[in-house]
């Protein structure tokens, strides 16, 4: 346990704490992308640079702005008033401890394991792309497969059916009642009305 | 002799280093070429505002600053002073953050937006010998911390706690968003020719001459192709117009960092500009040869001083583009991403992919021209069939 | 061809930017310190007194009549009346402006107080870099300040001062030809009253002469 370890090792547990007890949704999905760069970092310390590079360009350049993207799209900006821990957490974290300890101690005691530590594999660029262009090509390609067939259907399930019109496709539903939506205020409202009184 | 100037840098740190005890040395040697790079491309950042200014002025049949020179004389150097006032007056301007604003959020954004940016610089080749991290994975290193910019401007645009700055923070995620994929697959093209994404690899496999000439991949068909979809992409990940909508001072005032003033907004000047020069710097080394020169009887002139006069030019394309084209609108910017460049980006990686495997001959080049040139000609119709003037219709405001 | 028009605007602007530095006539602005403009005969700032001949306090054309300081809208005229009087340049007594303020920093330039005097002692001048770092002394002109010799009116505003030159020689004019029918008025009657008393050897006391004026 060297000291860039215990320093990226307790940011990221850090983070990760903070990813699940802030109030604030887009406080927490910030959180949760230091995390992802905790990790990255872990992976980089761990000589995997290419994981952690992969994970840095996945992680914190794409899932993290699809998560906030989710957030200032489908929730409004209200800070929740309730407390950040469920009634019941006690309980959960009762289970959740115990299916640990239940799992960890399988894996330890299983005989499948190898009983002493191989040294890392020195692993390159180069060799990634190889394993990925022979041994691993088949798997590559059908995930590449599933993956334009997931994305053919996200852009016909976002076409429009020509003829239709907006309302009838159910597109849009203008409630002229409502106020309007909170994507252009995504943070609590109540800050900004209460600072002037 | 004109060796030992290419190499200066290089042999001045080891110079030190041997002064230094020996478990300080990494520590020293990252310190010696963050400080190099910290000093020199702030300085071209602030000598091309003024070379922007300028220029846009003189395309526009003015001055352009020409006042400032040194200060306390008279000497003016046409106004290549400008930026010191300017930088002087950014420091001591009042820092104002708004009061509904998320105030930790609001300052820690600029910092996120330099930190990658900065990252970014401890890839690139600036000459021979000179590359401060060389990694196995350099290529990748540079688009993931260039994808954390987004986090950074999303930080300012929604922190900030106003409707222009959200807006802006939106177009530029989704501009950033889409213009990363043509950037990266024109890349890939360059990574399948040299078979490693170490980018000093990819500077030497660029360096050798034919007649006297270079062989930098801008001069073959799918690396031509490359090379403009890779810069055109590149204004867009900038922010540069004619790709300006996230801060189109006309419609948003000036997105995301509209909140922003005094040294916060300086740093996100600065971090915009030195994303571009990261960002031009790796087209160099991918299509333009990096450090290398173009003809082979100029090679004794230094390697990292081709890199910057290679960098400036561009910059000044870029400068010109400016000067020259007006914004896009936001369904011309995604038409263009998504129904031109992509498709040619992926036909280009097959053209570079049939470049490789047709072998030394003279054919390859007019096959791989003409599928390239076919399929502009067809993207560029099907992009100009819709453009006819007519009712402007209005999504959801029926 | 997609891109066509991109290049053909791009070739515009690198003429536009070679051309900037080949002529002149594409650059229109004036680098104002080093560079000027020359004056539109039309120009009008502030205004200013006029004097004749080289002393200011003597030749000042205001007789502080004060009707400038009542029609100017802003009121931005302040003038204080002498109590002596000194001769105007025909030469008869009058009042002169021991005080005369003009706050430019009130004045509107509408030139008002030009077009009521009716002594051609105040005009429009042309001075416009009258920028201070004292925005209320700084910008309150004395008289000291404001008087300026005819001969500056004639480089201003060259006409109109043939013209207000004019009109003083014809006001002198006038009056020196009003004095010198009053003299030979005078003089006749005189005469009349010499040849009268002359005629009737012991004559009533005649009238006294009417003024000259």
């Amino acid at each position: 346990m060297s000291l860039p370890f215990l320093i990226i090792a307790f940011v990221t547990l850090f983070a990760a704490a903070a990813a699940m007890s802030l109030r604030n949704l887009v406080h927490c999905s910030l959180a949760f992308v230091v995390a992802f760069a905790g990790l990255a970092a872990l992976y980089l310390n761990l000589d995997a640079q290419f994981v952690g590079f992969a994970q840095i360009l996945v992680y914190v350049g794409a899932i993290a702005i699809l998560i906030v993207f989710a957030i200032l799209l489908t929730r409004s900006g209200d800070t929740p008033n309730e407390a950040v821990l469920a009634p019941g957490w006690f309980y959960g974290i009762a289970v959740s401890a115990a299916v640990f300890t239940l799992l960890g101690w399988a894996v330890l005691s299983s005989s499948a394991l190898p009983k002493e530590v191989s040294s890392a594999p020195q692993t390159t660029v180069k060799n990634i792309g190889e394993a990925l262009m022979n041994k691993y090509v088949l798997p590559l390609e059908i995930i590449g497969l599933l993956l334009t067939a997931a994305m053919i259907g996200a852009v016909i399930i976002a076409l429009r059916e020509p003829g239709k019109t907006k309302m009838e496709a159910g597109e849009l539903k203008i409630d002229k009642t409502a106020p309007p939506s909170s994507i252009l205020h995504p943070p609590s409202s109540t800050a900004l009305t209460g600072g002037h009184s | 002799m004109f060796e030992k100037l290419d190499q200066i840098f290089v042999t001045l740190k080891h110079l030190v280093l041997g002064y230094v005890p020996e478990a300080l040395q990494p520590l020293v040697s990252a310190v010696l070429s963050v400080t190099l790079i910290l000093s020199v491309f702030p300085g071209i950042f602030a000598i091309v505002t003024i070379f922007e200014r300028k220029g846009i002025g003189r395309i526009q049949n003015r001055y352009g600053p020409n006042r400032v020179g040194i200060p306390f004389t008279n000497i003016r150097l046409c106004g290549f002073g400008q930026f010191i006032p300017d930088g002087i007056k950014s420091l001591t301007k009042e820092d104002i953050v708004p009061r509904a604003a998320d105030r930790v959020v609001h300052f820690l954004a600029p910092i996120v937006m330099l930190i990658p940016v900065l990252l970014a610089y401890a890839v690139l080749p600036f000459g021979r010998n000179m590359t401060v991290a060389d990694f196995d994975a350099g290529l990748l290193f540079f688009f993931a911390v260039g994808g954390a910019v987004e986090i950074s401007v999303f930080m300012a645009g929604w922190s900030s706690r106003n409707k222009y700055s959200l807006l802006g923070a939106m177009r530029a995620i989704a501009q950033m968003v889409s213009y990363e994929i043509p950037l990266i697959l024109s890349a890939v093209t360059v990574v399948m020719i040299v078979g490693s994404l170490k980018l000093v690899d990819i500077v030497a496999a660029q360096n050798h001459y034919t007649f006297g000439i270079a062989h930098w991949y801008v001069f073959t068909p799918w690396g031509f192709v490359g090379c403009i979809l890779f810069f055109i992409a590149s204004l867009a990940e900038s922010n540069r117009s004619p790709f300006d909508l996230p801060e189109a001072e006309s419609e948003i005032i000036a997105g995301y960092f509209t909140e922003y003033s005094g040294f916060k907004f300086a740093l996100f000047f600065l971090g915009e500009y030195l994303g571009m020069f990261a960002i031009i710097g790796l087209g160099i080394t991918l299509f333009l040869g990096g450090w290398t020169s173009p003809v082979s009887f100029l090679t004794w002139i230094p390697s990292y001083v081709w890199f910057v006069t290679k960098m400036i030019a561009i910059v000044f394309v870029f400068i010109w583009i400016r000067a020259t084209l007006p914004r896009l609108r936001m369904d011309q910017l995604m038409n263009l991403a998504w129904k031109l460049m992509l498709p040619l980006a992926l036909i280009n990686i097959v053209v570079a992919g049939i470049w490789h495997f047709m072998g030394p001959d003279w054919q390859r080049w007019l096959v791989c021209a003409a599928i390239i040139f076919g399929a502009y000609l067809v993207l560029g119709r099907g992009l100009m069939r819709h453009q006819k003037l007519g009712k402007r219709t209005y999504r959801y405001a029926e | 061809m997609l891109g066509e028009q991109i290049i053909k605007g791009m070739a515009v602007t690198a003429r536009n930017f070679f051309g900037s530095y080949v002529s002149k006539e594409r650059l229109t602005t004036v680098q104002y310190p080093e560079e000027r403009l020359v004056p539109k005969e039309n120009t009008r700032q502030f205004p200013f007194l006029v004097y004749d001949g080289d002393d200011a306090e003597k030749g000042l054309r205001c007789v502080a009549c004060q009707i400038c300081e009542k029609e100017c809208p802003p009121q931005c005229i302040y003038i204080v009346k002498s109590k002596d009087k000194k001769p105007d340049y025909k030469g008869q007594p009058q009042l002169y402006p021991l005080t005369f303020d003009i706050d430019i920093s009130v004045c509107m330039s509408c030139s008002i107080c030009v077009e009521v005097c009716p002594f051609e002692s105040i005009k429009m001048d042309t001075e416009f870099e009258l920028s201070t770092d004292d925005r209320f002394a700084g910008l309150l002109l004395h008289k000291q300040d404001l008087a300026k010799p005819n001969s500056h009116y004639h480089q201003v505003h060259a006409q109109d001062a043939k013209d207000s030159d004019a009109v003083i020689a014809g006001e002198k004019a006038k009056a020196e030809a009003k004095a010198r029918a009053a003299a030979e008025k005078a003089r006749a009657e005189a005469e009349a009253k010499a040849k009268a008393a002359a005629a009737a050897a012991a004559p009533a006391p005649a009238a006294p002469p009417p003024p000259a004026a």
